[in-house]
């Protein structure tokens, strides 16, 4: 009796199995779909950041695109030479040309330049503290200082400096984006590394109005305008704003006249700049 | 029907005994006025004068951007120096009308038409209201005229007259309430008028026994006005709360007051209302109550819209030793003010300056999940919750957990008992949501 029990159970069980095993066989191979194993070997290269920073939803996205040719591995701005060398010879093709680009910040107004009009207490978060009474910075459009920036960085490449301004690791930087998004005024920007000319300033205020809030604002004078190429620079309300499109243009005399310092010549990090020639 | 209140919420303390007994005075005229375009929910105005311009009081100096907006004028005679940038009371930089004030002009308006609004259909009503660019003034300035022209398909039973003032420290709607209480019913009957509706209800908080008598020994015979004495609780003054203490019916989520046909209106604004159908002068000064112990001599002001916090301060004998933190509103949901050339917006209800005392920050301690918040949220949100996800960022997940009925009057950050700033963490979230940027490389 006991043994007819066990002996139907498993005949039962095991016919179930084997019907959807047969089943999943079947299937496994009429509906197969063919993915080139090389996506896997791409995405095994790739560095795993999954930052976005190359416009791709992730690093697998970009290992599709990059077997399909669509785009060359230099466009993955995280990894170094070897790494994208590596990609091209596995994939037998050119690594591409990558034009290694940087976050700068846009305001040179760290707290020794630019005071506080109030004292700030509350969350330690810069969007936070712009939404009270705009985080009491003397210029309502400077960097507050808190670090929001430093807190959203993928690469660890943003370190707040001495003067509170944020300060980026130009060999970290990956160009991700993730500091332009965080920064709730806007201050970051990405741009070229060989891209020199910039205007370190959001303020749009002009004349005394802004330099008695922050002594390296840009006051809205012009003569930046007047020295740069014709066309490189327009001055549009009450601020100095470079035409990135027409950037070969630029020369180092368009900041020889500034009075404030807010345009200012960039070789390499943005704020060593500033020490070596005194201003931090 | 109704229980004079509403559940949950909590009870500041009061503080309004500085300024309640105080009548209203008039400030001098600063000697510049400063009138930020953006002064009223939606659109800013459009500046229709230029640098250089001499303008008489009450003069339109901008015009309104549209239906959802309001014009401007200027609430003091003088030259116009510029439109130039000016800080707001939000923190941020807008640009503003300046005028130099004459220094011995007499002010007086231009003659002008008073518009009859007892000839005067429902819209014809609205469109006068927003011509003289009235706003609320109860402290979110949303523009008045949208609430005389409700939308055709809804039918408006009651007008509620907001006389709460649940905010600590405010007492101008109460001063109104006591002085001009022949004004609020005039304003009342024109709105009533212009909505078609029969009765009105005033709902004054019962600390207030001397307005609520003032507005019931008033009340014109021909007019359906009942003045309600309700329970003090904050924030009792909030429109969705003054509806439920008032009808009894709950506004629900995510819709309007229209929805339970009631429409709310603070006093203050039925004043300016009424003031325009009687002088014809557009809204160019306000009562502002300035108080907190952190001032010499608390006040309940007349003062220009555009008069900067520095004057106002100084016209009440400037700050106390310990004066710590400023604010424009009441000390629960008011905006902090960082800067004394900040001016007065017709939104401004009133000017605290709070103490070291008052204002000394407090660790923030992890959530004990003691529920106190849930208790205390006067629109059953869970904000423990919410700020568990607001720290995670996840703020996505927060608009499902019904973020955008969150009104951010702070009690559930005035309750914790570890003193985690939950409003603000709600205020930045909404501003994270409205943001959101794309990720583009």
């Amino acid at each position: 009796m006991s043994s007819m029990l066990i002996l139907s159970s498993v005949a039962i069980l095991g016919g179930i199995g084997l019907t959807f095993g047969v089943i999943i066989a079947v299937a496994q191979r009429r509906l197969r779909v063919w993915e080139d194993p090389r996506i896997d070997g791409v995405t095994e290269l790739l560095p795993g950041a999954n930052c976005g920073a190359c416009g791709y939803a992730g690093c697998r996205a970009f290992a599709e695109a990059t077997v399909e040719g669509v785009v060359t591995p230099a466009q993955c701005t995280v990894m170094g030479p070897d790494m994208r060398e590596d990609v091209a010879a596995y994939l037998g093709v050119d690594a591409g040309a990558a034009v290694k680009r940087v976050a700068r910040l846009l305001c040179a107004g760290g707290h020794d330049v630019a005071p506080f009009k109030a004292s700030y207490i509350g969350i330690n978060s810069c969007a936070a503290a712009v939404t009270v009474g705009g985080g009491g910075k003397g210029c309502t459009w400077g960097c507050t200082g808190l670090g929001d920036c430093a807190v959203a960085c993928t690469f660890d490449a943003i370190e707040m400096g001495p003067t509170g301004l944020p300060v980026v690791d130009v060999d970290k930087c990956t160009a991700c984006n993730d500091c332009v998004v965080a920064c709730p005024l806007d201050l970051f920007t990405i741009l070229p590394l060989d891209s020199h000319l910039i205007v370190q300033c959001r303020s749009l205020l002009s004349g005394d109005a802004a330099t008695n809030v922050c002594s390296v604002a840009c006051n809205a004078c012009g003569r930046c305008v007047q020295d740069a190429a014709e066309g490189l620079i327009s001055m549009r309300s009450g601020l100095a704003v470079i035409d990135y499109d027409r950037i070969q243009l630029e020369h180092q005399r368009a900041t020889s006249r500034c009075p404030t310092g807010a345009i200012a010549w960039i070789e390499g990090a943005q704020f060593e700049v500033l020490t070596a020639g005194g201003v931090t | 029907m109704s229980s004079n209140g509403f559940r949950h919420g909590v009870h500041p303390p009061e503080r309004k005994e500085l300024t309640a007994s105080l009548p209203v005075r008039r400030m001098p005229f600063p000697k510049e006025v400063v009138l930020p375009l953006r002064q009223h929910a939606g659109k800013p105005a459009v500046p229709i004068v230029a640098r250089g311009d001499r303008v008489e009081r009450g003069d339109k100096v901008a015009a309104s951007d549209g239906y959802m907006s309001v014009p401007m004028h200027a609430s003091a005679a003088g030259i116009v120096t510029g439109i130039d940038w000016c800080p707001h009371p939000d923190g941020s930089m807008v640009e503003a009308v300046h005028i130099a004030v004459e220094r011995h002009s007499a002010q007086l308006p231009r003659p002008r038409m008073v518009p009859e609004w007892e000839s005067l259909v429902g819209e014809e009503v609205a469109r006068a209201v927003q011509e003289a660019g009235v706003v609320g003034l109860g402290g979110a300035a949303f523009p008045a005229h949208v609430k005389l022209a409700p939308p055709k398909d809804t039918k408006i039973e009651t007008l509620i007259l907001n006389g709460a003032e649940c905010e600590p420290y405010l007492t101008s709607d109460h001063r109104v309430m006591v002085e001009y209480p022949e004004r609020v019913h005039f304003g009342a009957r024109i709105m009533m008028k212009a909505l078609g509706v029969e009765h009105a209800v005033i709902g004054v908080e019962s600390n207030k026994p001397d307005a609520v008598e003032a507005l019931r020994a008033t009340i014109p015979a021909d007019l359906d006005i009942t003045v309600r004495s309700l329970t003090v609780k904050y924030p009792q003054g909030a429109e969705k709360m003054l509806i439920h203490a008032v009808t009894g019916r709950e506004v629900p989520s995510g819709k309007l007051p229209v929805h339970v046909g009631a429409i709310v209106q603070n006093v203050g604004t039925i004043a300016a209302i009424a003031e325009v159908f009687e002088t014809g002068l557009p809204l160019i000064e306000r009562i502002v109550t300035v108080t907190g112990r952190g001032v010499v001599r608390p006040s309940n002001l007349i003062v220009p819209v555009g008069t900067r916090l520095r004057d106002v301060l100084d016209f009440c004998g400037g700050l106390n030793a310990d004066a710590a933190e400023i604010v424009f509103g009441g000390p629960m949901m008011g905006a902090v003010q960082a800067d004394l050339d900040t001016p007065l917006t017709k939104g401004t209800t009133g000017v605290v300056v709070l103490t070291h005392e008052e204002t000394a920050s407090r660790e923030t301690l992890p959530c004990i999940k003691c529920g106190r918040c849930v208790e205390s949220c006067p629109v059953f949100l869970m904000p423990q919750h919410l700020g568990a996800l607001a720290q995670l960022g996840r703020y996505e997940e927060m608009q499902q957990w019904n973020l955008a009925d969150c009104m951010l009057c702070g009690s559930c950050s005035y309750v914790c008992p570890s003193g985690i700033p939950l409003s603000q963490m709600f205020a930045l979230s909404k501003a994270a949501l409205r943001r959101q940027k794309p990720k583009v490389a």
